[in-house]
């Protein structure tokens, strides 16, 4: 069995790049379950929190990630659909397939893997195409499915319906909500207010690359405590 | 990708690139190769002596060169003065002449500078000076460029005197340069074997021959084996008897291009 | 006009006719260049894409002499090799010059900077796209180095036939280590050569013709044994 990566704390942590601050100084727990809205304005430094969350950003010194194992066990444990989704040049299920091909499993297993996994976010029929042809809700859907198939323990996903359409959006919604109910820890970034209210249990408010609240999301909706979360719901401009 | 294919290619281009016989590579000038007598002396030799000659058509200067690094196991070529420094140096076991031929001023069909009618070939030149000729020079420091330039010493003009501007020096084998008098419609000088050969003739009409002074001495040094090793000497030897036999005799003596005879066998035995 | 129609139809007679020396010296320059290119493929592609993943400090220095190493001139590549290879030579004692080796061993020093500065373009660009997903999936540099040149294919294929294309027409550094020996390194290049300097210009220009030929000849048949499996396309 594999040992819980979760809680993860995060201590002191600052981002920087060419002398600015972007994001932190942070100080944040993510527990072992839940379901993390990180809001923010656009620019607000969402994406930067997200990749330092998952170990992708460079910490200023005296800042630090600690998970409850060492960092490169952790790293196998975690998942992270970008929002842009990147495709390999290559079928959609040899996309699929590709994380645990490149970590040792045999091609054979990998493939019925990636066939499942493909034939649960309802792209089996498009297993042979390449995955540079797919339409947008399609590709997002494949990200999901490779970052799923090694099984993490948490994912991370940035604004991943941002380019999407209603319909695709549902379904998106959908997949991600039964991957929760099946134990995943989730902690996806969106500036869409509804998306958040459908989907969150905790919420994160962010902005200047200050976490300006991080509470429930029932309280958050109800009674936001800073007023640049309160001109934020109601649509207001905030700079 | 399909690789079977790919691979067999593979494999075919990286199979033995050459396959060895017993072969001997020897420098020759590219006079001697432009006048097609080798094409007739080698598988001649192959037949005879079972040797494979790998022939390097380089210039004079080179041929030398590849000898004296061991490059090359023998050579065949046409400066007396360079073969002797060569044999001197002990980078050749000895000189052998072998036969030779000549050398023809060719330049264009109306003969502006009326070099047919000299009675030597200093006077040739000289004529083409005083009329300020065009006239192409190898200008490579070949053995044809050497025998040129010592021509032009004996008619007394000096390499002040040859002016640029009907003086061209091509710094080009025998065939380029002959390209280059063809395109300019000038004079120059050329073995008669690759003025027979050569295909581009244009205007240019062989003018004047005869002269002594124009014979052209082959000689044959096989590459000292107390210098280099490596080299195989025996072979070496075994085609020097090849080709100062009766049988070389009558094939140099018998080889005609164009209708006209082209070498002289001379070989002391 | 005269010189290039009498080219064309003495091309047209070698081939029909299957003129023996023809084949002989287009197999050889086949083999040659082929080798040359898998050598330097073996060695540029890889490279190539280390270059593109790889962060160190003289990184750019590297690509920057890679890519003016592109513009190395054939004719001192050869008289370099030449006197390496020469009897009185470092390397003289393996008795290589005026071997079908050593012009693969001069094209081979040719034709790597070439296929290692475009294969690098290529893989920059790859890298680019693929950049956060495998670090996300925590791979290890070899493994992302085997992921892009894969993933590359085509496009290192395009490298690896510019480099064919640079080898096949190069006389300069062959003619010089090779000697152009008839029956041991005449390849086409050196042939045209021969025959121009003879003022045989339409045999000459027959020998390229058929150069020509056999160059489109090989990218073709390679482009479409590369396209057999693929069903889609991007």
């Amino acid at each position: 069995m594999v040992e819980t990566i979760l809680p993860l704390s995060v201590e002191n942590a600052v981002v920087r790049r060419r002398g600015k601050v972007l994001v932190g100084p942070i100080n944040a727990e993510v527990s072992e379950t839940g379901l993390t809205i990180v809001m923010g304005p656009n620019g607000a430094g969402k994406t930067t929190l997200l990749r330092l969350l998952h170990g992708m950003e460079r910490l200023a010194s005296g800042g630090q990630l600690k998970w409850q194992v060492p960092e490169p066990q952790a790293r196998g444990q975690q998942g992270f659909l970008f929002q842009a989704p990147i495709m390999m040049r290559r079928s959609a299920l040899e996309n699929v397939a590709y994380p645990l091909t490149v970590h040792g499993v045999s091609r054979k297993d990998a493939r019925k893997q990636a066939a499942e996994w493909l034939a649960r976010v309802g792209l089996q029929d498009s297993a042979d195409k390449q995955a540079t042809v797919l339409s947008g809700g399609e590709r997002q859907k494949l990200a999901l499915a490779r970052a799923l198939i090694r099984q993490p323990q948490i994912l991370f996903l940035d604004e991943p319906c941002a380019n999407l359409d209603g319909r695709a959006t549902r379904e998106f919604e959908a997949l991600l909500h039964s991957v929760h109910e099946e134990g995943t820890r989730i902690v996806m970034s969106t500036h869409d207010i509804g998306q958040a209210r459908r989907l969150a249990q905790d919420v994160w408010f962010i902005h200047h690359g200050q976490i300006l609240e991080a509470t429930s999301a029932e309280l958050f909706f109800e009674d936001p405590k800073s007023k640049e979360a309160r001109a934020f719901l109601k649509g207001d401009i905030i700079e | 990708m399909k690789m079977g294919p790919l691979l067999a290619l593979t494999l075919w281009a990286l199979s033995t690139v050459s396959a060895q016989a017993e072969s001997l590579k020897m420098a020759v000038t590219t006079s001697f190769h432009n006048s097609g007598l080798a094409e007739v002396l080698l598988p001649e030799i192959q037949k005879d002596t079972g040797i494979e000659v790998q022939l390097l058509v380089v210039g004079t200067g080179q041929a030398l060169r590849l000898g004296e690094a061991g490059d090359v196991d023998a050579i065949l070529v046409h400066s007396k003065a360079a073969e002797e420094e060569f044999v001197l140096g002990g980078f050749g076991v000895h000189r052998r002449e072998i036969m030779f031929n000549d050398f023809v001023f060719v330049g264009p069909s109306a003969d502006p500078a009326g070099i047919a009618g000299a009675a030597s070939a200093t006077e040739a030149l000289g004529l083409i000076a005083q009329n300020g000729a065009s006239f192409v020079s190898r200008g490579d420091d070949s053995g044809t460029h050497k025998k040129e330039l010592g021509l032009w010493a004996d008619a007394g003009i000096d390499a002040e005197a040859r002016a640029v501007s009907w003086y061209k020096e091509a710094g080009a084998g025998m065939g380029a340069s002959l390209n280059t008098a063809s395109g300019l419609n000038a004079y120059i000088m050329t073995d008669r074997a690759s003025w027979l050969k050569f295909g581009n003739k244009g205007d240019l009409a062989l003018l004047y021959a005869g002269d002594p002074a124009l014979f052209n001495q082959y000689a044959y040094l096989p590459v000292s084996p107390e210098m280099h090793g490596h080299v195989k000497a025996e072979l070496a030897l075994q085609l020097e008897d090849w080709l100062v036999s009766d049988r070389a005799r009558d094939l140099i003596d018998g080889y005609v291009l164009e209708g006209g005879r082209l070498f002289v066998f001379n070989a002391k035995r | 006009m005269n010189d290039i129609l009498a080219g064309l139809l003495h091309a047209a007679h070698l081939i029909f006719t299957l003129d023996a020396d023809l084949i002989e010296i287009s197999l050889r320059s086949l083999r040659v260049t082929l080798s040359a290119v898998l050598v330097s493929s073996l060695i540029g592609l890889p490279l190539g894409c280390w270059l593109a993943v790889q962060r160190f400090r003289f990184r750019r220095l590297v690509i920057a002499t890679l890519n003016a190493l592109m513009g190395l001139p054939p004719v001192v590549v050869g008289l370099i090799v030449y006197l390496l290879l020469s009897r009185s030579g470092p390397f003289g004692v393996f008795g290589l010059l005026f071997t079908p080796t050593a012009m693969i061993i001069a094209q081979v020093v040719i034709l790597t900077p070439l296929i290692a500065s475009i294969s690098h373009q290529a893989i920059r660009d790859l890298w680019a796209e693929y950049h956060d997903l495998l670090i996300s999936l925590n791979t290890t540099r070899r493994q992302r180095i085997m992921t892009l040149l894969w993933d590359g294919r085509r496009a290192l294929l395009t490298a690896s036939l510019a480099g064919f294309g640079r080898g096949i027409g190069e006389v300069g550094a062959i003619m010089i280590v090779g000697g152009n020996i008839d029956h041991a390194t005449r390849v086409l290049t050196t042939a045209i050569s021969l025959e121009t300097g003879k003022g045989n210009f339409a045999l000459a220009l027959a020998l390229g013709f058929i150069l020509i030929g056999l160059a489109v000849a090989v990218n073709l048949i390679i482009h479409s044994l590369s396209r057999t499996e693929v069903s889609g396309r991007w």
